[in-house]
């Protein structure tokens, strides 16, 4: 076993220098797997946000903001079809051009070993955020056989939880083509799963990307209709 | 995907006895079966290929059948050396390149390769296609060559070498100094290969060279399809006797062509190099020529020129016939620390003042970046219109051009102006040319910008250096070798 392994970054394939340091020396050995200039240019949700759906305030326009929501959120929220159902999204990153590049390699190209490089703090996430199911957002059968894995399951799985498959998703034709509002007045795309008990049950969702949180209000409104008891939400970028 | 092997074939399934097509032993191939009607759209698309099923806008039973019928194969998408996996489809058997994942299509923890990842998902349970029937039928026009042209000696000579090389399958290196007209000494050997029904490809690592390449071709052989490949380019699934693709493209045939001509073989460093030259030995037929064009052949290519051990010409003229203009050396002492104090070393200083009040342009060459932007403002009092390229420059191409339309007096730069771009009259001077990112060929290179045109054949080329190095003298060697093989030959005027 080499001391200080030559790592190469995940997404530059560039060596990864490390930092050496006593720290370094006397603790458990942390495996390098992105390089510092990578690893920098990932940004987190910070500072103020939308209570519902975590999308920050600072970069949005004053007249798009009602108090501590956003003004998507009180459309969704005024709208009693859709009122309630998502108790809250949590999202670990901003939609950046970086982030887009990275998820595009993932989720596209289909490059699943890039899912370890979030697994560290989607585990932190997952260990704060109160829940009994953790529930992947699925693909269709179709899909699912196309990309050869599920992009939201891979980050549960890496982060070392188990995931839930209460949900499963008619095939239909590509959401990133839409628009808001065909995206809104879909029909539900997906089904219950009765092998999986969920009466009573608190679920935190997984999906990649908060977009216009038509997926996740659609899959978290069939799973209160079917007895769960409260519904959340946690996607890597918003 | 999985398979079974039911009587004496493949045949995806999922269920018990079936397994992911690396597992299989040995695939059996089918024997051709002349009554089948095949797709005509499939063979265009598949003959001299090897895709992946989501390469092809067919659906899978149409392709299994074909396969049935023996028109097309299967291959492992991944090969397995006891547990250690090599891509079938780029050659990378470097462990800290391959990465696995729970694989909805075998279920099973699944390889896949991450060197080639762009060009869509190779792994372990994938199969490669490609096409084992007949070859589209490639109507010929009466005349193939319509270049007016005229060949100089030296080109001719090198020329006849390559019509041999292509009719007889052989390998041979045309190195040819820059400026010498590689791309007309391809010209009589393309036209022997296509009018004995043979498909030719010219490989190169850069897309701006396949763009530039095309229309020459095109006006060449204008009765000649002609598939101009690299990323994102529309002639992707175009069948055509000639292709001019990026080295990279390659990786998308296999036993296609007759003749591939690769240019630049040593424009990259050694590794990359290496997967490249998987891809060319990939795409040629197991019987086929290859010939190698270069003005800067590596060391090792170099020494078995010299012991007989590769097959070779040179043209060492230009088109022109002036000879290369011979860099000289001119020692600037510790150019790094006067910089430091803004300042510059007299003679560069001199050099670069001389330039100016002439109103001659000049290309000055930098090893880094930083030394370069720190170079910029000092020369800038000179006169305020000096500009500065790198790789990763957004304005690249308009500072090319403006320096092309002389609107800029002097352009500082990176190694990536060492080749590929001809200005029609400039001196050239490297700054620094001790540091390492100078090996023989770039300097040779970087030399070979001066004194291009036929109306300007003459140019300087300083090297400014603090403390000499052998990469530069190989690469004066290389230079004044060349002058001298020219004038015996008599391919020069003066």
């Amino acid at each position: 076993m080499k001391l200080f392994p030559e790592a190469q970054c995940l997404i530059c394939h560039e060596k990864i220098i490390p930092v050496i340091g006593w720290t370094e020396i006397f603790s458990e050995e942390k495996e390098l797997i992105i390089c510092s200039i990578c690893k920098n240019k990932f940004e987190r949700v910070e500072g103020e946000k939308c209570k519902l759906c975590s999308r920050p305030f600072q970069f949005l326009e004053e007249n798009f903001r009602r108090g501590d929501l956003c003004y998507d959120c009180e459309r969704w929220e005024e709208d009693i079809e859709w009122h309630g159902y998502l108790h809250a999204n949590h999202s670990i990153f901003l939609y950046n051009d970086f982030f887009k590049e990275v998820m595009a390699n993932y989720k596209f190209r289909g490059d699943y070993v890039l899912a370890k490089i979030f697994a560290n703090c989607v585990k932190g996430f997952l260990k704060r955020i109160q829940s009994d199911l953790l529930v992947p957002i699925p693909l269709s059968d179709e899909r699912l056989y196309e990309r050869g894995f599920n992009q939201a399951e891979a980050l549960i799985v890496e982060s070392g939880f188990t995931p839930a498959k209460p949900l499963t998703r008619i095939h239909l034709e590509k959401q990133s083509k839409k628009s808001r509002s065909e995206r809104i007045h879909i029909p539900q795309v997906f089904q219950i799963n009765s092998q999986v008990e969920i009466i009573g049950k608190e679920i935190l969702l997984i999906d990649d990307i908060y977009t216009t949180g038509s997926t996740l209000r659609h899959a978290a409104k069939l799973l209160k209709e079917s007895g769960a008891e409260r519904v959340q939400s946690l996607t890597l970028a918003r | 995907m999985r398979f079974y092997i039911k009587d004496k074939y493949l045949v995806p399934h999922l269920g018990e006895g079936s397994l992911p097509i690396s597992k299989i032993q040995t695939i059996p191939q089918p024997p051709l079966n002349p009554d089948f009607s095949f797709n005509p759209d499939l063979q265009l698309l598949l003959t001299g290929k090897q895709l992946i099923l989501d390469d092809l806008p067919f659906p899978h039973d149409e392709i299994q059948k074909h396969y049935e019928n023996g028109y097309v194969t299967y291959r492992k998408g991944m090969e397995y050396n006891r547990s250690q996996p090599t891509c079938s489809r780029c050659g990378n058997n470097k462990e800290n390149w391959f990465a696995q994942f729970p694989c909805s299509r075998c279920g099973e923890i699944c390889h896949y390769c991450r060197k080639c990842l762009m060009m869509g998902r190779i792994s372990a349970c994938t199969p490669l296609l490609g096409w084992n029937g007949p070859a589209p039928e490639q109507p010929l026009p009466k005349t193939i060559l319509e270049w007016k042209g005229r060949l100089s000696e030296g080109q001719q000579a090198a020329s006849n070498q390559v019509v041999h090389a292509v009719e007889s399958n052989k390998e041979l290196l045309v190195w040819a100094v820059c400026g010498a007209g590689k791309t007309e000494v391809l010209f009589e050997g393309t036209e022997s290969a296509l009018t004995a029904r043979k498909r030719v490809c010219i490989a190169t690592p850069r897309t701006d060279v396949v763009l530039e390449l095309t229309p020459r071709l095109k006006a060449a052989f204008p009765g000649i399809t002609v598939a101009s490949l690299y990323g994102g380019s529309e002639d992707r699934h175009l069948y055509a006797p000639l292709t001019i693709a990026t080295t990279h493209q390659l990786l998308r045939f296999y036993h296609a062509f007759d003749t591939v001509i690769l240019d630049e073989v040593d424009a990259f460093p050694y590794t990359v190099e290496e997967s490249l030259q998987y891809a060319a030995v990939q795409a040629r037929k197991p019987e086929s020529a290859m010939i190698y064009l270069t003005a800067t052949p590596n060391e090792k290519w170099q020494r078995e020129c010299r012991t007989g051990k590769r097959a070779f010409t040179t043209i060492p003229a230009r088109f022109h016939r002036h000879p290369l203009p011979v860099p000289h050396f001119t020692w600037c002492g510790n150019w790094q620390k006067q910089l430091k104090k803004e300042k510059l070393p007299a003679n560069i200083l001199h050099w670069v003042k001389e330039r100016l009040k002439n109103k001659k342009q000049a290309l000055l060459f930098f090893p880094h970046i930083g030394l370069m932007e720190k170079f910029l403002p000092i020369l800038r009092q000179l006169t305020p219109n000096i500009e500065a390229v790198h790789a990763e420059d957004p304005d690249r191409k308009e500072k090319v051009q403006k320096m092309r339309n002389k609107e800029i007096p002097l352009l500082l730069t990176t190694t990536i102006l060492e080749r590929g771009v001809t200005f029609s009259n400039i001196d050239v001077a490297v700054i620094g040319a001790e540091d390492n990112i100078f090996a023989e060929s770039a300097l040779v290179q970087i030399a070979g910008r001066a004194g291009r045109s036929k109306d300007y054949p003459k140019g300087v080329v300083t090297f400014f250096h603090y403390g000499k190095t052998e990469e530069m003298i190989k690469a004066r060697k290389q230079i004044t070798a060349m002058n001298q093989e020219g004038t015996r030959r008599g391919l020069l005027d003066s």
